[in-house]
């Protein structure tokens, strides 16, 4: 029996990590549901005020 | 939650106060809130724990000065029910809760913050816009402390014992940030164990830290803080030479590491994967991003701690391997947006459209908003302006394309934020419309008006006014610019057959495309082949060995050995690149390239390194445990010496696997032979992440770490036969000597020294010599040039395991690509009147893109006349500003359109 694969990918997460993992997976042809806990996506990254080691805004 | 239009007035009203978890515990929040004001989706949400209605039944205040309705107490969880075929586990870490065991008397005092409350402080949205002072009191510190490994490196009671990874880094950039902030100076000391600055470019932020921003480095441990009565702390520690010292700061930051949250626990539980002893999800060199459980991947922080170049690399593979898994499936459920047929506006007279954005208040709180509306009305051809609070939201920009069909637009101008980001945005929505998307200006009236005059309200509104009237003037002139669409050869090329490369090719067939891979040696697997075994202790050679197979017998991949590039032409979508074999010459047609092209370990020209054969790389320490070699049967004392040629002033990067590799070594050998002797001779110890297990058993085993004067250097010499090495101590502060009968040195991983591949796909290398990417956070392996990819290697030091992830992100970015089989060209692109061209080729020389080319002597039509290829162009306008023929314009920016903004501004 074979079964037909679902084109369809959750991430389950929606800091940094899980926005570009819905964004790749999304741009390579699957449907995403990105799942995030709380009411808004961006995780630890949106709360740090500027990035290491160029020093950019983290927003 | 699609009626929010994200005012804010249910907040200003809402009578509960919480802790804003946003900012640690430094400021307040409402029960009805939104994280930050940059928050996506930009929507209001109410905290069920806290709203008074929702817990006591009445108030219900934001409903009644809601303007939209948007207020809805019945919006609770539901359960849904969602098929996918593959499931990316993503969910992070926390920062570690230093309250629960608190040993600093972070709980007692103001002043000691941890590591991300440090980093609100700095910010200017956080609780104190961005002035940097002391919680308790607001005053202006003198002196900050940065105390490390805050339950990270730690196995007492509450904390965790591996490496966070992070903090050493997060550390330096704060002190340095603190540094920038403090107007009347400050002291800013960082008090650690081991300086982990092992990220590609951290050495050289670190060294920058120290020597230009004077932020004080104290190898220490800290036995207690005791608060003063001004409110400072005293920090009591004990210095590198066992001495007891203490010192006064206004603040202390705890460098607090990551953790694996309990909700993130019980979510592996349900996903059925497998978690590690401190919680982490459990994966394997060779697999860095699938977890036990077949179709569930895993990426960033819940797999180790990481910081976000790893992370997203990561990312970019997680969705790869997805991807491979349903590749059969690609574009079966994906929804295409319908746009419909463009609108012929040629001859049309033009009928403008203006909005201006409040941005909030972030705008508003500045500029008369209200008062540019109505003076933009006056100005020629605007047929309509408008403000709105956020332009960019979903219900404001169902408005613009609604206003645009109504009232016949042929011209739009934007006045909000940055270009830079919302831009393509509102472009898209004209499209919708059916207008094109050039017919489009957006001015900046945040960063130019309401940012930068921030105390001059008047001067601030005048000036948006001007740039609004510059950009009406332009857009009247502008017409439809085409986007030439160019078809994607659907063929990738990777350089390099060692593991980054293997793995990327094989993800590349797996995703359904054809990869070749060029390999200058006679053989496949590239260093893979001299390394015995990965830091976790998985066996290096059968893995490559099996990646070897795989790929020759992959019908999707064609391998070349022996072969070196010789040229390349053509650009994204469209490369050629030409290799040679002892016996061929072949043009290989592809559409985007993979560089997986390696690097190399350092041979030294110290410490008798080829006189003498006792003493050896950490490679040559491999092969002879591979081969079994019987001279390590017969030694009793081995000396490692760490940072061979790395971190030093002519090669200041940091070589990232040497320590994990000398621990992983020495405690084979110890295995071998329990009563050999070892010492490792080192400056800082970068077990980092979960290879801290490895130090720790290593030392537990009885291996000696030594940490050695770096300035007073270490020298290799004879005594008879014997050899010695000479060093000085750091803690015992004095001369030592030991007498090995092996030497192993760890020396650097280097790029090539001449890298004709950078030239020839116009990819630049950084101070160092690796290759560079796009952006070292976001786009880590992407190349500026478009189609261009890097993994491995020769992008900079490091492990198996991230080699892996990046080549398996390398390869999914270039399906990012190929999946969508055309690829259009900007309409904003140079383009030359061959007529008026003089052949003198100045815009040839100039162009950092390669875009513009002489054409052929021995073509029919402007022989030797320039040309521009508009894939290449990226729009800079340099050979524009620099033909003197003034045979070059380029679209979007034609001198009738710039004078014609140079005209509005000098009325």
């Amino acid at each position: 029996m074979t079964l037909e694969k679902i084109g369809a990918v959750m991430v389950v997460g929606g800091g940094i990590t899980g926005m570009q993992a819905a964004l790749d997976a999304a741009n390579t042809g699957y449907y995403v549901y990105l799942v995030e806990r709380s009411p808004s996506i961006g995780g630890l990254m949106a709360q740090l005020d500027k990035t290491f080691p160029t020093n950019d805004c983290a927003m | 939650m699609d009626k929010c239009i994200a005012c804010g007035a249910c907040t200003a009203k809402c009578p509960k106060k919480v802790v804003n978890e946003f900012d640690g515990r430094l400021s307040k929040r409402k029960a009805v809130y939104v994280d930050y004001a940059q928050a996506v989706p930009l929507k209001y949400a109410i905290d069920d724990s806290q709203c008074f209605f929702l817990t006591k039944g009445k108030c219900k205040k934001c409903e009644t000065v809601c303007p939209t309705g948007a207020i809805n107490y019945d919006d609770t969880a539901q359960d849904l029910s969602i098929n996918v075929g593959a499931v990316i586990f993503s969910s992070g870490c926390k920062p570690y809760d230093p309250s629960t065991h608190d040993v600093y008397g972070y709980n007692s005092s103001k002043n000691i913050v941890t590591s991300l409350e440090f980093e609100r402080i700095l910010s200017s949205s956080g609780p104190f816009g961005g002035h940097l002072v002391r919680p308790s009191d607001n005053k202006e510190p003198k002196k900050i402390a940065w105390l490390q490994c805050v339950g990270s490196r730690d196995v007492h009671i509450g904390a965790k014992g591996y490496c966070s990874s992070v903090c050493c880094t997060y550390a330096v950039k704060e002190a340095m940030l603190a540094k920038e902030h403090a107007k009347n100076g400050l002291d800013a000391a960082v008090f650690y164990m081991d300086i982990r600055t092992h990220g590609k470019e951290f050495e050289q932020y670190y060294n920058r830290a120290k020597d230009e921003f004077g932020v004080r480095f104290v190898k220490s441990k800290i036995t207690n803080i005791v608060p003063t009565e001004d409110g400072n702390q005293l920090l009591r520690y004990i210095d590198e030479s066992g001495n007891l010292a203490e010192e006064e700061f206004d603040i202390v930051v705890l460098s607090v590491g990551l953790e694996v949250g309990q909700s993130a626990i019980k979510l592996a539980d349900k996903l059925g994967t497998k978690l590690d002893k401190y919680n982490f999800v459990s994966t394997s060199s060779f697999s860095p991003v699938s977890t036990t459980k077949p179709g569930v991947y895993t990426c960033g922080a819940i797999e180790a701690p990481k910081d976000i170049p790893s992370s997203v690399i990561e990312a970019s593979a997680s969705a790869g391997s997805a991807g491979s898994a349903l590749s059969e499936s690609r574009w079966t459920l994906t929804k295409t947006k319908e746009t419909p047929s463009e609108l012929d506006i040629r001859g049309e007279r033009p009928r403008i459209g203006v909005f201006i954005c409040c941005c909030g208040t972030n705008i508003a709180g500045v500029v008369d908003v209200p008062g540019v509306v109505e003076y933009v009305k006056d100005l020629p051809y605007v047929t309509f302006s408008d403000q709105g609070l956020f332009s960019c939201s979903q219900d404001a920009l169902n408005n613009l394309a609604a206003t645009i069909e109504k009232q016949k637009l042929n011209r739009v101008v934007v006045a909000a934020c940055t270009p830079k980001t919302h831009e393509p945005l509102f472009q898209e929505t004209l499209g919708t419309t059916g207008l094109n998307k050039y017919v489009f200006e957006m001015v900046n009236i945040r960063n130019q008006c309401s940012w930068v005059h921030k105390d001059n309200h008047e001067l601030a509104t005048e000036k948006a006014k001007d740039l609004v009237r510059m950009a009406v003037e332009k857009v009247a002139l502008m017409g439809p610019l085409k986007e030439v669409e160019l078809e994607i050869n659907q063929t990738a090329l990777v350089i390099g057959g060692g593991i980054a490369g293997l793995q990327s090719a094989k993800t590349l067939s797996e995703q359904g495309y054809h990869a070749h891979i060029i390999e200058r040696e006679e053989r496949l697997g590239g260093k893979g082949l001299s390394i015995h075994e990965t830091w976790m202790g998985e066996n290096v050679a059968e893995n490559v060995d099996q990646l070897i197979t795989a790929v020759e017998n992959d019908d999707n991949i064609e391998v070349h050995k022996a072969s070196e590039i010789k040229h390349v032409d053509g650009f994204v979508g469209n490369f050629t690149t030409t290799i040679q074999s002892s016996d061929a010459t072949v043009d290989i047609e592809h559409g985007v390239t993979i560089i997986a092209s390696g690097a190399n370990e350092l041979k030294p020209d110290q410490y008798l390194y080829s006189e003498d054969d006792r003493v050896m790389t950490g490679l040559e320490l491999d092969r002879k445990i591979i081969t079994g070699d019987a001279s390590i049967e017969d030694t009793q004392t081995v000396v490692f010496i760490q940072c061979v040629g790395s971190r030093i002033p002519e090669r200041p990067y940091c070589s990232k696997v040497c320590c994990t590799h000398s621990i992983k070594n020495a405690l084979t050998l110890k295995k071998g032979k329990p009563d050999m002797e070892i010492y490792i001779l080192y400056r800082d110890m970068r077990t980092y992440g979960l290879r801290e297990d490895l130090y720790r058993e290593a030392r537990e085993k009885g291996i000696k770490f030594l940490r050695y004067n770096f300035t007073k250097g270490i020298e290799v010499d004879y005594d008879g036969d014997d050899l010695q090495v000479d060093f000085t101590d750091t803690v015992m502060r004095r001369k030592m000597s030991i007498r090995p009968d092996m030497l192993v040195l760890a020396t650097a991983i280097i790029p090539p020294q001449k890298n004709p591949l950078a030239q020839m796909y116009k990819v630049t290398l950084n101070n160092d010599g690796f290759f560079m990417e796009a952006h070292a956070k976001l786009r880590p392996v992407d190349c500026s040039t478009d189609g261009v990819f890097l993994c491995g290697l020769s992008h900079g030091p490091k492990p198996i395991d991230e080699s892996v992830s990046q080549a398996i992100a390398a390869a999914t970015r270039a399906v990012t690509l190929l999946a969508r089989k055309t690829i259009s060209i900007s309409g904003t692109v140079a383009e030359v009147n061959p007529k008026d061209c003089s052949e003198c080729g100045g815009c040839v020389s100039i162009c950092p893109y390669s875009a513009p080319s002489l054409i052929e002597e021995s073509a029919r039509f402007f022989p030797g006349r320039a040309q521009i290829n508009p894939a290449l162009c990226k729009g800079c306008g340099l050979c524009v500003a620099s033909c003197r023929s003034g045979a070059i314009r380029l679209h979007g920016f034609d001198n009738d359109q710039i004078l014609s903004q140079i005209a509005a501004i000098s009325e």
